[in-house]
C-alpha cells in the first residue's frame, strides 16, 4: 500500500522539539520523527511511553541465574556426582560464578534479540527512507497525508514551526 | 535539549557543524585506501602469515613445539592470553563504566575502544584453545556429556569459570559495540553511491532509520547493556585471576589477586588504547574529535590504575614477609633478585615508575610523550602476567624439579603473531566502519559549542535564550583553572 507523506525537514533538534508540541497541539498526527541522533525530552514531546524493556531485561537475567543453577546442581548433584576436592557435592559458592555469567547472558542477548523483534530491525537488502539526510544532519518530521488534507495550511503550520523545507514523498511498503 | 555549562571544556573542538562530523568519519570509509593504510595492512598481514605458519606448526607437531616443560607448564601462552584479556577490558570500561558516570567525553574514543576489546578477546582465545593441544575438540569445555558415558564438565574449577566468563564477555561486548553501530552504518548506507557499498551497508544497518521510537529503545538499550557490563568486565578478569588465587602456588594463591589484576587490565588497556588513538587520529585526521583533552584524560586513568597496580606489587611482597610462609616468601625474593630478576625489574621500572611521570601536566598533554609511555605500560604489563606465571612456576617445593623457561620460535611467532591478528582486524575495521560513534559525537555537539555562537547550521529566529547552570549566565567568566 501506498502512502504519502508531508516531511517537515528541521536544522537543529531545540527548534523540533518545539515544533513537535506545538504541531501536536495545532491536533495534527505526527506518524514518525527522524533523527540522527536520540534527541532528550522527544519522547515526552511525541507521547512515546517508556520501553519496557528493562523489565523484558531482568527477566531474562532471571531465567539465565534460574537456568544457570538448575543446570549446575543437576549436573554435579544428582546426575553424576562426584567428590572435587573434598567439597560437597553442590558447591554453591563454586557456582557463583558460573551462575553470574549466565544471568549477563541472558539478560544482554535476551534484550537486544527483543529489541530487534520489536523495532523490525533485520538484514535488508534495501532500506527506503523518506529522507536520505535524516541519518546525517536533518531532522524529519513525518505526517501522512492523503487527499482530503490541506496540503496549505500543514505546510503553513511546518513553517511557522521552523521547519527549513517542507516536501511531500509517496512511500509504499513504509 | 543539553544543558550547557559555560565552565566546560568542548567536547569537539573545530566548531563542527553535524554534517562535518558525518563528512569527517565517513570520509576513510568512502575513499580508496590511502597508502598508510595500505602499508600499515601488509605488515599485519605479514605477521599474521607468521601467526598461521607458528600454529600449523603447534597443531601438526604439537605443543612440544613450545618451549614449555614439566616444570612450567603454563608460560607465553597463558601470559599472552592474560595479556590480551586485560587489553580488552579498556574498551568495555570506556563504553560501560563511562557511560554510566555520564563521561560524555568516552563518545569520541568508544567505538574504536570497543574494537579493540573484540579483537583483544580473539587474540587471547587463541591461547587456551591451541594450548588444548586438540583444538578441534575446544567444545569438550562446554557442558557436554562426555561421549562415553555421562561425566560433566567441573564447576568447581577456575578454568570453567574461564570459559563462561570470557565467552559472555565476547559475545555482550560484540553486541554492545554492534548495537552501537547499526545507526552510523545507516548512515552511511544513506550516503552510499555504489551499489556494493549501498547492499552492504543495507544489511549492515539491519533497515534502521533513526525514528524516535527505535531512539528511545536504543538508547534503554545501551544503558542497561552498559549497567550489565560493568559488573561482568570485572568478574573477567576476576575470574582470569582466580586460575592462579585458587591454586596452592606460592606467587599465585594471594586473596588480593582479583582487585589487582583488575586494576593491571584496565591500566594496560588504556596503554593500548592510547597507542590505538594517538594513530588513529593522526591517520584520518580526527584530531579535532580525539582531542589533546581526551589524552590527558586517559593518561590521568593510567596513572591512577598504574598506582593501584603499584600499591599491590609492594602489598605483595609486605604480605610474603608478614605471613612468615616459607615459600611465599621465597617466591617473592625468588622473584626480584633470583634468574628472572630482569623480568621483574623490567614490570617495575614500567608499570610503577612511567606512570608517575604523568603527573606532570607537560607529559600528559604531550603526544610523542604519552605515545613512548603507552609502549612502556603495554611492555610492562607484558612482563608483570610473565613474572607472575614463570617465576611462580619455575622453582616449586622440590628443588629437584626446578627449572628455567625459554621460548621457542614458535612461542614467538604465536605471540607475534597474534599482534598481526590483532593488526589486521583492526585496519580493516578502521577502513570499513566508522571509527568514531557519529550519532553520539552528533549528539555531544552542542554541549561544546556552548550555546552555539559558532554553529552555523541554526536558525537564528529560534535561537534559544542562553542557557544558565545553577544561575551561573552563559558569559560568567570562568574563574578557576580549567584543566587540573
Amino acid at each position: 500500500m501506498t502512502k504519502r507523506f508531508a516531511l517537515g525537514i528541521f536544522e537543529d533538534e531545540d527548534v523540533l522539539l518545539h515544533a513537535v508540541e506545538n504541531v501536536r497541539e495545532a491536533g495534527v498526527k505526527i506518524y514518525e520523527v527522524f533523527t540522527p541522533f536520540p534527541i532528550h525530552g522527544i519522547d515526552d514531546a511525541l507521547g512515546i511511553e517508556r520501553s519496557r524493556l528493562p523489565i523484558a531485561a531482568f527477566f531474562f537475567g532471571l531465567t539465565g541465574l534460574s537456568f544457570a543453577l538448575w543446570m549446575q546442581i543437576y549436573m554435579l548433584g544428582f546426575d553424576w556426582p562426584m567428590i572435587i576436592g573434598g567439597k560437597p557435592h553442590i558447591a554453591l559458592p563454586a557456582f557463583i560464578p558460573v551462575s553470574f555469567e549466565l544471568t549477563v547472558l541472558f539478560c544482554c542477548h535476551g534484550m537486544v534479540i527483543t529489541f530487534y523483534a520489536i523495532s523490525k530491525l533485520y538484514p535488508r537488502w534495501r532500506t527506503p527512507v523518506l529522507d536520505v539526510r535524516s541519518t546525517d544532519d536533518k531532522f524529519v518530521m513525518a505526517i501522512e497525508v492523503n487527499e482530503n488534507t490541506d496540503m496549505n495550511k500543514l505546510t503553513q503550520i511546518l513553517r511557522e514551526n521552523g521547519a527549513s523545507e517542507v516536501n511531500q514523498k509517496e512511500m509504499s511498503k513504509f | 535539549m543539553q544543558h550547557v555549562s559555560p565552565v566546560r571544556e568542548p567536547l569537539v573542538t573545530g566548531g563542527k557543524t553535524y554534517h562535518d562530523v558525518t563528512q569527517d568519519v565517513c570520509r576513510q570509509v568512502e575513499a580508496a585506501p590511502n597508502i598508510r593504510w595500505m602499508a600499515a595492512l601488509s605488515v599485519a598481514l605479514l605477521l599474521l602469515g607468521v601467526f598461521f605458519y607458528s600454529v600449523y606448526r603447534t597443531l601438526w607437531y604439537g605443543i612440544g613445539e613450545w618451549g614449555l616443560n614439566k616444570t612450567i607448564g603454563w608460560a607465553w601462552d597463558i601470559t599472552n592470553f592474560v595479556w590480551w584479556v586485560g587489553i580488552g577490558h579498556a574498551g568495555t570500561l570506556i563504553s560501560a563504566v563511562l557511560l554510566l558516570f555520564r563521561q560524555k567525553w568516552r563518545t569520541s574514543i568508544n567505538r574504536a575502544a570497543e574494537a579493540m576489546t573484540i579483537f583483544a578477546v580473539i587474540c587471547a582465545a587463541m591461547f587456551p584453545v591451541l594450548h588444548m593441544g586438540r583444538p578441534w575438540l575446544a567444545y569438550w569445555v562446554f557442558p557436554l556429556q562426555n561421549t562415553f558415558g555421562s561425566l560433566w564438565v567441573n564447576f568447581n574449577s577456575p578454568l570453567l569459570w574461564d570459559v563462561f566468563a570470557i565467552s559472555t564477555y565476547f559475545t555482550v561486548s560484540l553486541v554492545f559495540w554492534y548495537t552501537g553501530l547499526v545507526p552510523d552504518f545507516a548512515t552511511i548506507r544513506d550516503r552510499a553511491k555504489g551499489p556494493i557499498a549501498k547492499v552492504a551497508y543495507s544489511l549492515l544497518s539491519m533497515g534502521w532509520k533513526g525514528s524516535a521510537k527505535h531512539w528511545s529503545r536504543y538508547e534503554t538499550v545501551s544503558l542497561i547493556l552498559a549497567g550489565v557490563s560493568t559488573p561482568l568486565v570485572l568478574s573477567v578478569h576476576t575470574i582470569v585471576s582466580m586460575d592462579f588465587a585458587t591454586s596452592v602456588v606460592p606467587g599465585w594463591h594471594t586473596t588480593i589477586f582479583p582487585p589487582y589484576f583488575v586494576a593491571g587490565a584496565i591500566f594496560s588497556g588504556f596503554a593500548m588504547v592510547l597507542t590505538l588513538m594517538l594513530i588513529t587520529r593522526v591517520v584520518f585526521k580526527l584530531e579535532d574529535y580525539i582531542t589533546i583533552e581526551h589524552i590527558a584524560l586517559m593518561n590521568k586513568i593510567m596513572m591512577v590504575t598504574g598506582s593501584i597496580v603499584g600499591v599491590a606489587y609492594i602489598t605483595e611482597f609486605f604480605i610474603a614477609w608478614y605471613s612468615q610462609v616459607e615459600y611465599e616468601s621465597y617466591a617473592f625474593i625468588n622473584r626480584a633478585t633470583g634468574p628472572y630478576w630482569w623480568a621483574y625489574a623490567a614490570m617495575m621500572t614500567c608499570n610503577v615508575i612511567t606512570p608517575q611521570l604523568v603527573w606532570f601536566r607537560k607529559v600528559r598533554y604531550s603526544i610523542p610523550l604519552t605515545f613512548i609511555l603507552s609502549i612502556i605500560v603495554n611492555i610492562g604489563m607484558w612482563f608483570e602476567r610473565f613474572v607472575i606465571i614463570v617465576t611462580s612456576l619455575h622453582r616449586d617445593y622440590l628443588p629437584s624439579s626446578w627449572a628455567m623457561f625459554s621460548p621457542t620460535i614458535i612461542d614467538v611467532g604465536i605471540y607475534v603473531g597474534t599482534i598481526g591478528l590483532f593488526f589486521t582486524l583492526f585496519l580493516l575495521f578502521a577502513k570499513f566502519f566508522p571509527v568514531i560513534n557519529m550519532a553520539e559525537v552528533k549528539s555531544v555537539l552542542k554541549y561544546t559549542v556552548d550555546n552555539g555562537p559558532t554553529y552555523t547550521g541554526r536558525d537564528p529566529h529560534h535561537a534559544p535564550q542562553p542557557v544558565t547552570t545553577h544561575g551561573v549566565p552563559a558569559s560568567a567568566p570562568v574563574n578557576y583553572d580549567k584543566h587540573d
